[in-house]
């Protein structure tokens, strides 16, 4: 079916998610880590336009942006589909996906590392803690925010939430982020 | 039953400003769904728009036989999925359907975010964003190679994810002191060349209209 090569960045909740769905169809693939203080030659060639991780590149074919590569995995590769197969519920993962990227993602990091002192750090709290409330309700009562099997979602938010506690920690925040996980 | 594909009830929540709304409009128009509006004021949200997006609380949703979708771009997928068979939006290959959705995405994370910080802003801060709105439609320019449209000869996602903006391109252009065309004229043709479509021409409004919109509420929250 052609080469599978990944382009990515540990650290990256974006990187591993592409890593994660391309485990779970089971199809092996090539793994280049990239130092993004000094991205490789190859990296600026197959994603000129971002220049960032992840960047999947299939039989010489590259695709950019995380989404749009677990997309690409689900189309090419047949056998555990990510999405649901109803138009309906597809729209609601997608729309999901977006939130937690547009929102989540941005409102936790804020949370834990730009907290500074006083206001600021009080108003970014609230923040992270209303966006997770939104989130939970969806939650509540599912196996899986997919339903009852594991999917885009959970492979989009499987991530954030492994690393939640250990940022928290990190970031010694005494609010309850991780509570709401 | 959700997925039907004929005789069914959609409803778009709409605001004729918003470019996301006008997306919708083109893609229904495009696929020959009837459809009814129901105008909203984003200053007063109607029950429906809270219940119907109670996340963003945002238009436009598409309500398909009482089942709401949201995000503009999510719709346009929706919408190719159950009406696959007249004008498709996207293409079959998946490679190709990975190329229009990076370029759909790439619309809104520069184009449109450049533009909606560009009209309101001043000085040194309006530079920066005429700068990063020009770069990015001159990047995408360059997918017009092909043309007429983005897919080549098909009117596709691409075209409606960027389309509706151009009925905003005289209010930027008279906010930023500038000529989109001196700068993007295959843009600028791809957009006449759109604008000759029924789907199109019903969808937007007439791009004074919008600049009288952007004068009137700079007016209101003391910009000018």
């Amino acid at each position: 079916m052609g080469q599978v090569k990944v382009f990515g960045y540990w650290p990256s909740p974006y990187s591993r998610r592409v890593e994660i769905a391309l485990k779970i169809k089971g199809v092996e693939y090539e793994y280049v880590e990239e130092d993004l203080q000094n991205k490789s030659r190859e990296l600026l060639l197959y994603n000129p336009v971002h220049k960032k991780i992840p960047v999947l590149v299939h039989a010489g074919n590259p695709i950019a942006e995380s989404f749009v590569v677990l997309e690409y995995i689900d189309e090419t590769w047949k056998g555990n589909p990510l999405l649901p197969s109803d138009p309906y519920e597809r729209a609601q993962a997608r729309f999901w996906a977006k939130f937690f990227d547009d929102k989540l993602l941005p409102a936790v990091r804020s949370a834990l590392y730009n907290a500074s002192e006083g206001e600021e750090a009080q108003k970014v709290n609230e923040d992270a803690e209303e966006v997770l409330k939104t989130l939970e309700k969806e939650v509540k009562g599912k196996k899986f925010l997919g339903g009852n099997e594991i999917g885009f979602l959970d492979i989009v938010g499987i991530v954030a939430a492994y690393w939640m506690p250990t940022l928290q920690e990190a970031a010694d925040n005494k609010r309850q982020v991780s509570s709401h996980m | 039953e959700k997925n039907m594909g004929g005789g069914e009830e959609v409803v778009v929540l709409d605001f004729w400003r918003s470019p996301y709304a006008m997306r919708v409009k083109v893609a229904l128009e495009e696929k020959g769904v009837k459809y009814v509006t129901k105008e909203e004021d984003l200053g007063n949200k109607s029950p429906l728009l809270l219940e119907m997006n109670p996340v963003h609380k945002l238009t436009p949703v598409l309500i398909h036989n009482g089942n709401p979708i949201s995000e503009s771009l999510v719709i346009l997928q929706y919408i190719d999925e159950v009406w696959p068979h007249s004008s498709p939006l996207l293409p079959s290959d998946p490679y190709l359907r990975s190329r229009v959705r990076f370029w759909g995405d790439f619309v809104d994370k520069k184009i449109y975010a450049a533009a909606k910080k560009l009209w309101p802003a001043k000085g040194e801060e309006q530079e920066t964003a005429k700068r990063e709105f020009i770069e990015s439609l001159k990047l995408l320019e360059e997918e017009l190679k092909d043309g007429p449209f983005f897919k080549g000869d098909k009117f596709g996602y691409v075209d409606v994810a960027l389309v509706p903006l151009t009925s905003w391109f005289y209010a930027l252009e008279m906010c930023g002191n500038f000529s989109i065309e001196a700068h993007c004229p295959k843009i600028i043709a791809w957009a006449k060349t759109c604008q000759q479509r029924e789907s199109v021409a019903k969808s937007l409004p007439h791009p004074h209209k919008i600049y009288d919109y952007v004068l009137e509420l700079k007016k209101r929250l003391g910009l000018e």
